[in-house]
C-alpha cells in the first residue's frame, strides 16, 4: 500500500497532448515542405536576388540597390507599367463589384430560370484568359469583328479597340469586366443569406426601397464587398495572360503591365535579379493596396454581432 | 378598460396597416412584399436579357466562327448565322498540322497529366493540412494559419524566377514534373476552404470514433472526408478549371512543342500557322474550353457551393 505508485508520472511522450501535437504536425508536414521548398525559400532567395544582377551566364554580382534605384531613373518602361498596371486595378476592381452586385441584385428577385440566367453571367468565369482574350482578340477585330460589325448595324462608327493607344486599356479592362461571375455569385450567395427580419422591420416603419438597400443591403454585404475587392486587387495586380495574347503590351506600351514586363526580364532577358526586384514591387502593390482596404475597412464594413 | 381592440397596436396591426397603404394602381405595377408589380417585372427581364445578350454574345461569336466555311469568314458584313455549317472545321483544327510540330492529342494529353495530377494531390494535401487547423490542437496553430493564409497575397511573380531557377538546377525544365511537384504539398486556399467545411461537421462524429479507439488517421479517412464530399468536389472542380486553364507556370517552363499544354498551343497557333484561319482559331479555342463549360453544366451546385463554403465573417 504505497501512495507512490498513485502518483501522475509526467512522462512527456504519454501525454494526449504532446501525441495530438505530434500528429498534427504530421498532418502539416505536407504544407510545411512545399512552403519551404516552393514558397518561403524562394521568397527568400527572390529577396536576396534583387540585389544581385544576374544574367544566368556569370555567377552574381552584388549590386545593391542599383535594381531598385533604376526602376525610378533609368527604366521607363519600369514606370510605364505601373501606372498602366494601376490605372487597370483601380478602374476594373471596382466597376468589376458594381457590375458583380448589379447582378446579384436582379438575380435575388422573384425570377423565373434563375439557373440559366446565373449560367449565363457565370459561364465566362471558368474560360481560360488565354481562350478568353482570344475570343475578345476577334470581337474586337476592326474590320471583322462582331464590336465593329454591331455598331456599324446601329449606324456607329466602329473603333480600332485593340490598336488605339487611348482605347487599347479600355478595351482590356471591358474584357476583364466578362469576367465577373466568381463575385457576382458570392455576392448573390451572401444576398440569399440576408436576415429577412431586418426587410419586415423597415417594411413596417414604411421604409422605401432606395433606403432599404443602402440603411440594410450594403452594409450586410460589406464583408463580401470587402472580401471581392482583396481578392480582385491581388487577381488584377498580377493581370498577365490578357496583355501577353491580346496586345502583346502594345500599341506604344500602352498595355504594358507590370507582369508582362516582369516576365519580358526575366524570361526574354534573362535579367533575374531585375525581375525579382520587380516582384517585390509587385507584393508591395498588392501589399499596400490590400492594407489601404483593411484601413478603410473599418469605417464601412459591418460585421454582425460585434467588431472584428 | 380602455384597452381594446381599436387602440393596441398588436404587430399583425403594424403590418396590415403598412402593407395596404400603397394604392392597388401602384401595387400592379411596382409591386409589394408578395408579389412583383408588372413594370417592376418588365425592367427585371428587360435588363437580365439584354446583360445575359452581352455576356454570351462572346460565345455566339466564337460558335459561329467556328461553324463557318473558311471563305465566310472573310465577308463583309459578316454571316450571322454560318451556312453550311461546316462540323469538319473542329476536326480539321484538330488534326492539321504545322511542319514538325506535335498531333493536339499530344498537347491535350500534356494537359489532361497536369490537371489530374493537380486535382488529386491538391485535395489530398490541403484536406491533410486542413483537417489538422480544423481538429487538431498544437503550439503554433495560429500563427502558422495565418501564416499560410498571407501567403495568399504573394503574387506568383514572387517565387517564380526562384522556382525556374531549382528546376533548371535539377534539368527538369522543359518537363512536366515543375508543373506537377509543387501541387503535392497542399495549396493556400484549399487548406482554408476545407478547414471551413470541416469546422461545420459536428466534433461528436469524431470525438465518439476517438473513445473508440480510433487513430486521427482513421478519423481523417472513415469519417472526415466522407462527410465533405460536397466540398472535396468543390474544391476539385475548381482545381479542375485552375489547371486547366494554366498559362504562366507552363509558359516559363515549357519550351518544345512536345511538351505544350493546350493553354500554350492556343497562344501560339497563330504563330505556326503563319497567318490566322480565324473559323480554325476558334474550333480550338471552343475544344479546349469545352470540358470545363461541360463541367460547370455539370457541376453547378459543386461550383456554387465551393464559392460560398467560406463563410466571410470567419
Amino acid at each position: 500500500m504505497t501512495t507512490t505508485g498513485l502518483a501522475p508520472r509526467s512522462n512527456i511522450w504519454q501525454s494526449r497532448r504532446f501525441r495530438d501535437a505530434i500528429v498534427a504536425y504530421a498532418f502539416i508536414l505536407p504544407w510545411v515542405i512545399g512552403f519551404i521548398l516552393f514558397v518561403g525559400g524562394p521568397i527568400v532567395a527572390s529577396f536576396v536576388l534583387s540585389f544581385f544582377r544576374w544574367k544566368m551566364i556569370a555567377p552574381p554580382r552584388f549590386y545593391g540597390l542599383t535594381h531598385y534605384i533604376s526602376m525610378v531613373t533609368t527604366d521607363e518602361l519600369f514606370r510605364i507599367s505601373i501606372w498602366v498596371t494601376f490605372k487597370f486595378v483601380i478602374i476594373s476592381v471596382p466597376v468589376s463589384q458594381v457590375l458583380a452586385l448589379g447582378l446579384a441584385l436582379l438575380l435575388n428577385q422573384r425570377i423565373r430560370g434563375l439557373g440559366f440566367w446565373r449560367s449565363a453571367f457565370y459561364l465566362p468565369a471558368v474560360v481560360s484568359g488565354v481562350a478568353g482574350s482570344i475570343i475578345w482578340v476577334w470581337m474586337y477585330h476592326v474590320e471583322l469583328g462582331i464590336v465593329n460589325n454591331g455598331l456599324a448595324l446601329m449606324g456607329l462608327e466602329g473603333r480600332n479597340w485593340l490598336y488605339d493607344r487611348e482605347l487599347v486599356l479600355g478595351s482590356l479592362i471591358v474584357k476583364s469586366l466578362w469576367n465577373v461571375g466568381i463575385p457576382m455569385v458570392i455576392y448573390l450567395a451572401a444576398l440569399q443569406g440576408m436576415p429577412q427580419q431586418l426587410y419586415e422591420a423597415a417594411d413596417i416603419d414604411g421604409s422605401g426601397e432606395v433606403s432599404k438597400f443602402f440603411a440594410i443591403t450594403l452594409p450586410m454585404l460589406s464583408p463580401a464587398i470587402f472580401f471581392n475587392i482583396v481578392m480582385g486587387i491581388i487577381a488584377s495586380v498580377q493581370t498577365f495572360a490578357e496583355p501577353y495574347v491580346m496586345t502583346g503590351g502594345g500599341p506604344d506600351n500602352a498595355t504594358l503591365f507590370l507582369g508582362l514586363h516582369l516576365y519580358q526580364n526575366a524570361f526574354h532577358y534573362l535579367k533575374m535579379g531585375y525581375a525579382s526586384a520587380m516582384a517585390w514591387i509587385m507584393f508591395l502593390l498588392i501589399f499596400g493596396l490590400t492594407v489601404f482596404q483593411f484601413g478603410l475597412a473599418g469605417r464601412w464594413v459591418y460585421y454582425e454581432g460585434g467588431a472584428r | 378598460m380602455v384597452v381594446g381592440n381599436e387602440t393596441v397596436p398588436t404587430a399583425e396591426r403594424l403590418h396590415s396597416e403598412a402593407y395596404t397603404r400603397p394604392s392597388k394602381v401602384r401595387t400592379i405595377l411596382i409591386g409589394n412584399r408578395f408579389q412583383t408589380g408588372l413594370l417592376r417585372l418588365l425592367v427585371i427581364y428587360a435588363v437580365l436579357i439584354f446583360s445575359a445578350f452581352l455576356f454570351l454574345l462572346p460565345f455566339y461569336w466564337m460558335v459561329n466562327t467556328a461553324l463557318k466555311p473558311p471563305n465566310q469568314v472573310f465577308t463583309l458584313p459578316p454571316t450571322w448565322i454560318p451556312k453550311p455549317v461546316m462540323w469538319s472545321n473542329f476536326l480539321t483544327a484538330f488534326t492539321i498540322q504545322y511542319e514538325t510540330d506535335p498531333p493536339v492529342y499530344n498537347y491535350a494529353l500534356n494537359t489532361l497529366i497536369v490537371t489530374v495530377n493537380g486535382v488529386v494531390s491538391t485535395i489530398f494535401s490541403s484536406a491533410l493540412v486542413a483537417y489538422a487547423f480544423a481538429r487538431l490542437e498544437f503550439p503554433g496553430k495560429n500563427v502558422i494559419f495565418l501564416g499560410i493564409l498571407s501567403t495568399l497575397m504573394i503574387p506568383f511573380a514572387v517565387v517564380m524566377v526562384p522556382q525556374f531557377i531549382i528546376w533548371r538546377y535539377l534539368n527538369w525544365l522543359d518537363t512536366l514534373w515543375p508543373l506537377m511537384i509543387p501541387h503535392w504539398f497542399g495549396s493556400a486556399w484549399n487548406i482554408f476552404l476545407l478547414r471551413q467545411f470541416f469546422m461545420t461537421i459536428p466534433r461528436e462524429y469524431d470525438e465518439a470514433a476517438y473513445l473508440d479507439g480510433a487513430s486521427r488517421w482513421h478519423i481523417f479517412v472513415r469519417i472526415i472526408l466522407p462527410l465533405s464530399k460536397p466540398a472535396l468536389a468543390a474544391v476539385a472542380v475548381f482545381a479542375f478549371v485552375f489547371f486547366w486553364n494554366d498559362f504562366l507556370g507552363p509558359l516559363i517552363i515549357l519550351s518544345t512543342p512536345e511538351n505544350f499544354t493546350l493553354t500554350l498551343f492556343l497562344a501560339n497557333f497563330n504563330v505556326a500557322y503563319r497567318g490566322t484561319p480565324w473559323h480554325l482559331y476558334m474550333a480550338a479555342a471552343l475544344i479546349i474550353i469545352l470540358p470545363c463549360l461541360v463541367l460547370f453544366f455539370f457541376s453547378q451546385n459543386a461550383f456554387l457551393k465551393g464559392i460560398t463554403v467560406t463563410d466571410l465573417k470567419g
